[in-house]
């Protein structure tokens, strides 16, 4: 229920539906308000100006009441709205329901005929079906609703399709309850919102269709309503002006209104959306920059006292890295280790100038190479990437772009970072594909994202980042989403380059069987903060933090099975 | 590629079948109507009779359906039951007014589209205030209401363009250019409030994911990620947004072309259906269908050369 | 005499994939496999293993193509849906995820009542039973009216603990409901798990692709490679000293907490492989 109260809170959801409200209780009470009927035409009336008694809007080229009719229209657009939108729900949400629930086959016979409607201008039927529907707007605004349901339907079987792989339907199966219980219990609950939402859409266009057509003269002239009426304006539009403007504005409020309250419904019930990014800013800083201090002459990178703060729910800064202090020196293998949340990815972003829009570096300085990367511009930092920092993300899949095949994707990186030539960078890239233990490089170079396993994509993101001979590669849990025999061959690999190229390695991983694989030194982080740093097999055989001796105990014991075999 | 491309022009032509039977099945409904409007309100039953038989109504409807099939096949699409003119030339030319507006209002729907979108999506700040103010506006004035508030201000007070009326191509190039202006402008305005949205959000979507991020890392330029990579990738689902906004525009036409007394499809379809020109409909009906085949075709093919996953073999 | 609670046999399970002629792929070639009444067998394997759609099959979420699944002496592969959702009493589950597990808009409260009103339980009995299984796994009483958002995934994976346990099953199967976890929450988690086998005397069928964990929590393991089963038996062998020589791989590829060690178990794996290809 507290969706309703924030609903009733946001200003544009309120003044909208309130808006409506007044303008549909003014339509109910057409028999208190219209002083004649709508199609009671008085001929020393025509053309009435506004205010004449009796006629308080004026009369129309018949001489009719302005008021009366408009607010027949209004009753006209109302009834039109809940047929078309009635219609469109019923049998685009049930139609929904059956065909996201149950099974392919009956899902295809639903989209068939979906698409069907879907694919036919549906005005162009509306008009065409004038004969059969005699011209009585109530039948039009049925078979519209009909036109609408392809949208609905692909709403609901989407949101279905959604929630029926979702585990908890499926633990709901396992809980022993029926098809009809999970669709009521599980299933509604899920499409409720956007149905809604699609409502208040689906009634504007309903109303402005059907003014349209009235406006057309599609339909009997008997019934008032706004198309009528502004085409009768239309006609008289140099004689009275505002026999047009009263109508068009009413028209225009409601379906506004309509629209307007969709968006805030929108809003409220599916949550924030995603906003904007400002690509190609630089991360944000809020530090003054200062000249490094004491600086340790054989560090690579060197990070002091690194925070980061995201905006927290009240408005109040959330520090997710709170003062990391870290140095690696050239050609070293760092391990930077820590349980989720801890701030270890955030901190590895910030040194790649990479965080998200809503980060903010609130303190500290990193320093690569004597110089000062916070506060520089996404420009400033271009030179630095690819070609003296590089990076391995962890998934594999989503890091590469799925429209380019692989060689296009890593030949335009290796041409942006060394400026060379295109038949260079192939051939450059063909080698480096190869050096990653790939057994047909010229195929995979060919190939697109989708036809690659994990461990190979994961074998192209490593050559990418390799491809330009980098100072310092950043690898963010580069094996985790791979299985435990693949993720010891992409070890073997990254020791190998390591070693071959004598790069600087920061790894940040959660598996101290990575570290200890892999790593000559170690950094732990726990909140934010670096609790403990130094040599790998020191740290590893005797933890002095509290918190890296209960992640130690914490390891599952590598050798005594703890249970005996039952009975 | 060529056996895919045939398959889906053939289940356009069942298609085309299946919704011209249902429009006949529909519309002999309503046959007796149409013989009566077609002779007046005072014509005597036996006159009714007579012009029932005249033109074949009489006959069972799927005896009907089937010889309109005989005379597609060969070609035929028969002849105005009022103008005696032949149906498919006239429907051609009709439609050939029609595309005149639409093509074109589609192409810079498309262009202006992508430009804000893309344009709100990678600045954010003012850009994004712009871009979704001016699609607001688009989604809340009904085009009716435009088209009208645009003749009232642009025609009528400033009289810079013609009110009403349409000029081909052929014959003055500036005064077709003139006629159709605020035609293609009213539906450039509904369309590009859609198409902007849908672009934008599905660029906010792209410039999130993962690819972008370690694009970044490898020094490539923000052009070439926002134009090359993202908006690739945004572009594949935008082209269904365009088909749907295609069938969309082929109705706004419908209503735009009475404002402005064009000459075009729509006020073609409307008077058929007015007078219950069974012939003329059912052309209507079936150029509809094709032409929206063709469109989804052409979408679904293009669809394929961007997005390597839905690639046909 | 008993025979096995859970007996499967011959396991076939073949997936149509999508398109028009495309041919039926098998992804469990013929597994064979037996649980105890409280016994837990852990059953081990990479992506691509079928591991996951042996529970699955086992829950009636998945149809078996060939072979049969007996519990307690009668076959469940094919029961109609009525038949099998009077089994929810005696076989339950625990997935992986805990943030797709729950439903988001449901009280901890209502998730959990749900199976017990389904088996007929009053709205009062079930609230009074809520208690004591927020107790058992070691919940606040408070939980029951809380949103899972307000949950860390361990305390979320607790709550599908206690929604497993509710009816009082026979047997859970548990689909790495450790894998998403950190590692201290991992070992705790897996100590509840213990704690509550001894307790009610469920048998697990413990689902994961670590060793590490099926050898902490098992009776017996099994590892599956592509849809065969290539070794079984008690926990303690096949996690130290395995036969089979994917076993082998598999335990020598997981790197353990010190480079000392990790050095000797590297070159180990290496002789082992002559560096196979991705």
């Amino acid at each position: 229920m507290s969706t309703w109260r924030k609903l009733l809170r946001d200003p544009q959801a309120a003044v909208t539906g309130s808006i409506l409200i007044l303008i549909f209780a003014a339509g109910l009470s057409t028999p208190l308000l219209a002083q004649h009927g709508p199609n009671e035409s008085d001929l020393s009336m025509v053309n009435a100006p506004a205010g004449t008694p009796g006629y308080l809007l004026g009369a129309d080229e018949s001489g009719r009441d302005i008021l009366s009719r408009l607010l027949h229209s209004i009753n006209t657009s109302a009834v039109s709205a809940l047929i078309g939108t009635g219609v469109a729900l019923a049998v685009g949400v049930s139609a929904g329901l059956v065909g996201g629930y149950f099974g392919a086959r009956t899902r295809a016979i639903a989209e068939w005929a979906f698409n069907l409607v879907m694919t036919f201008p549906g005005l162009l039927l509306l008009i065409l079906l004038m004969p059969v529907t005699g011209g009585d707007y109530r039948y039009t605004m049925l078979i519209f609703g009909v036109l609408l349901s392809p949208g609905i339907y692909r709403i609901v079987r989407n949101l279905v399709l959604g929630v029926k792989n979702e585990l908890y339907v499926d633990a709901a199966r396992v809980s022993g309850l029926g098809n009809a219980r999970i669709l009521g219990r599980h299933v509604l609950s899920v499409v409720r919102g956007p149905i809604i939402i699609a409502a208040a859409f689906m009634m504007g266009a309903s109303i402005a269709t059907q003014s349209g057509l009235a406006f057309l003269g599609v339909g009997s002239k008997e019934i008032p309503s706004f198309g009528d009426m502004i085409s009768s304006g239309f006609r008289n539009l140099y004689v009275a002006p505002t026999q047009f403007l009263w109508p068009s504005l009413l028209l225009g409020l409601i379906t506004a209104s309509l629209v307007l309250l969709g968006n805030a419904l929108r809003d409220t019930l599916a949550g924030s959306r995603p906003q904007p990014a400002k690509v190609g800013q630089g991360q944000r800083a809020e530090v003054t920059p200062q000249p490094p201090a004491a600086a340790d002459p054989e560090a690579l990178l060197e990070i002091r006292d690194l925070t980061i703060a995201y905006p927290g729910p009240g408005g109040q800064p959330r520090e997710v890295v709170r003062g990391a202090t870290l140095a690696i020196h050239r050609g070293q293998t760092v391990g930077l280790v820590g349980e989720s949340g801890s701030g270890k990815t955030q901190t590895a972003f910030a040194v790649l100038g990479v965080l998200p829009d809503e980060a903010v570096v609130t303190r500290g300085s990193i320093v690569f190479e004597g110089r000062e990367l916070i506060g520089l511009s996404d420009s400033e930092m271009r030179p630095l990437r690819g070609k003296q920092i590089a990076y391995v993300p962890q998934e594999p899949m989503s890091n590469l772009d799925p429209s380019y095949t692989v060689g296009a994707q890593l030949v335009e990186g290796v041409r942006s970072a060394l400026g060379i030539s295109k038949s260079e960078a192939k051939t450059r890239v063909l080698a480096l594909l190869e050096r990653c233990g790939i057994a047909d490089p010229e195929r995979t170079f060919d190939s697109y994202p989708h036809q690659l396993s994990g461990g190979m994509a994961q074998r192209v993101l490593i050559a990418g980042a390799v491809a330009s001979r980098p100072k310092l590669l950043i690898a963010d849990e580069p094996t985790t989403a791979l299985d435990v025999t693949v993720q010891a061959e992409i070890l073997d690999l990254l020791r190998d380059l390591q070693a071959e190229l004598n790069m600087a390695v920061l790894l940040v991983t959660h598996n101290f069987g990575v570290v200890a694989d892999i790593c000559e030194r170690i950094a732990v982080m726990e909140r934010g903060q670096i609790v403990e740093s130094g040599d790998v097999l020191e740290v590893l055989r005797g933890p002095r933090h509290e918190y890296t001796r209960m992640l130690l105990d914490s390891i599952l014991d590598h050798t005594a099975p703890i249970r005996e075999a039952s009975r | 590629m060529l056996a895919y491309i045939s398959r889906r022009l053939a289940a356009g032509l069942v298609l085309a079948l299946l919704v011209t039977l249902i429009t006949f099945l529909m519309l002999s409904l309503s046959f007796q109507d149409v013989v009566r409007t077609i002779l007046g309100q005072s014509a005597t039953p036996e006159s009714v009779d007579a012009m029932t038989k005249q033109l074949g109504y009489d006959r069972p409807v799927l005896v009907q359906y089937g010889d309109w099939l005989l005379h597609l096949f060969r070609g035929d699409l028969g002849s105005s039951v009022y103008t005696s003119l032949p149906v498919a030339s006239s429907v051609l030319q009709r439609l050939g007014v029609t595309l005149s507006i639409i093509v074109p209002a589609l192409i810079i729907t498309v262009l202006l589209s992508t430009f804000l979108g893309v344009w709100a999506a990678s600045r954010g700040g003012i850009a994004d205030r712009v871009a979704q103010g001016l699609s607001l506006v688009g989604y809340i004035v009904p085009g009716l209401l435009l088209a009208i508030a645009l003749v009232y201000v642009l025609a009528v007070r400033a009289k810079l363009l013609p009110a009403t009326g349409y000029t081909p191509l052929a014959e003055n190039p500036g005064a077709w250019l003139r006629s159709i202006a605020i035609p293609v402008v009213v539906l450039v305005i509904g369309g590009v409030a859609n198409m902007a949205a849908q672009v934008r959000g599905r660029m906010i979507d792209e410039l999130r994911r993962d690819y972008v991020r370690t694009l970044r890392t490898r020094g490539i330029s923000t052009t070439s990620i926002v134009v090359r990579h993202a908006l690739r990738n945004a572009a594949s689902p935008a082209l269904t947004v365009l088909s749907l906004e295609f069938i969309q525009m082929f109705g706004s036409a419908l209503i735009i072309e009475n404002v402005f007394a064009l000459p075009g499809y729509g006020s073609y379809a409307f008077n058929a259906s007015l007078q219950g020109d069974i012939p003329v409909i059912m052309g209507i009906t079936i150029f509809g269908v094709l032409l929206v085949t063709v469109v989804n075709l052409g979408t679904d093919l293009a669809n394929g050369w961007l997005n390597p996953k839905a690639r046909v073999h | 005499m008993t025979g096995p609670l859970l007996d499967i046999t011959d396991l076939r399970v073949a997936f149509r994939p999508r398109g028009f002629r495309a041919r039926p792929l098998e992804v469990l070639h013929g597994v064979s496999l037996q649980v105890g009444a409280g016994e837990t067998l852990g059953l081990v394997g990479e992506s691509g293993s079928g591991k996951t759609t042996i529970g699955r099959t086992v829950l009636g979420l998945v149809r078996a193509s060939g072979g049969s699944v007996r519990f307690e002496g009668r076959e469940i592969g094919g029961l109609g849906a009525r038949q099998r959702r009077a089994l929810a009493k005696d076989i339950q589950v625990v997935f992986q995820d805990p943030y797709s597990s729950l439903n988001p808009s449901m009280t901890i409260g209502d998730i959990l009542t749900e199976p017990l009103v389904v088996q007929g339980a009053t709205a009062r009995e079930a609230r009074t039973r809520v208690r004591t299984l927020l107790d058992q796994v070691g919940l606040p009483s408070d939980a029951a009216d809380r949103l899972p958002r307000e949950f860390s995934g361990g305390q979320r994976q607790r709550i599908a603990i206690a929604r497993a346990i509710a009816p009082e099953p026979k047997l859970i199967v548990c689909d790495e409901p450790v894998s998403a976890l950190d590692l201290s929450t991992q070992a705790r988690v897996l100590d509840l798990f213990i704690d509550i086998q001894r307790r009610t005397g469920a048998a697990y069928l413990f689902i994961s692709h670590d060793l590490a964990v099926v050898r902490h929590i098992s009776h017996r393991v099994a590892v599956l490679y592509r849809g065969e089963l290539v070794e079984t038996g008690p926990a303690a062998t096949v996690t130290s000293t395995p036969e089979h020589p994917y076993t082998r791989r598999l335990l020598l590829a997981a790197p353990v907490a010190d480079p000392i060690e990790q050095r000797k178990r590297r070159e180990a794996r290496r002789q082992l492989t002559p560096h196979p290809t991705t």
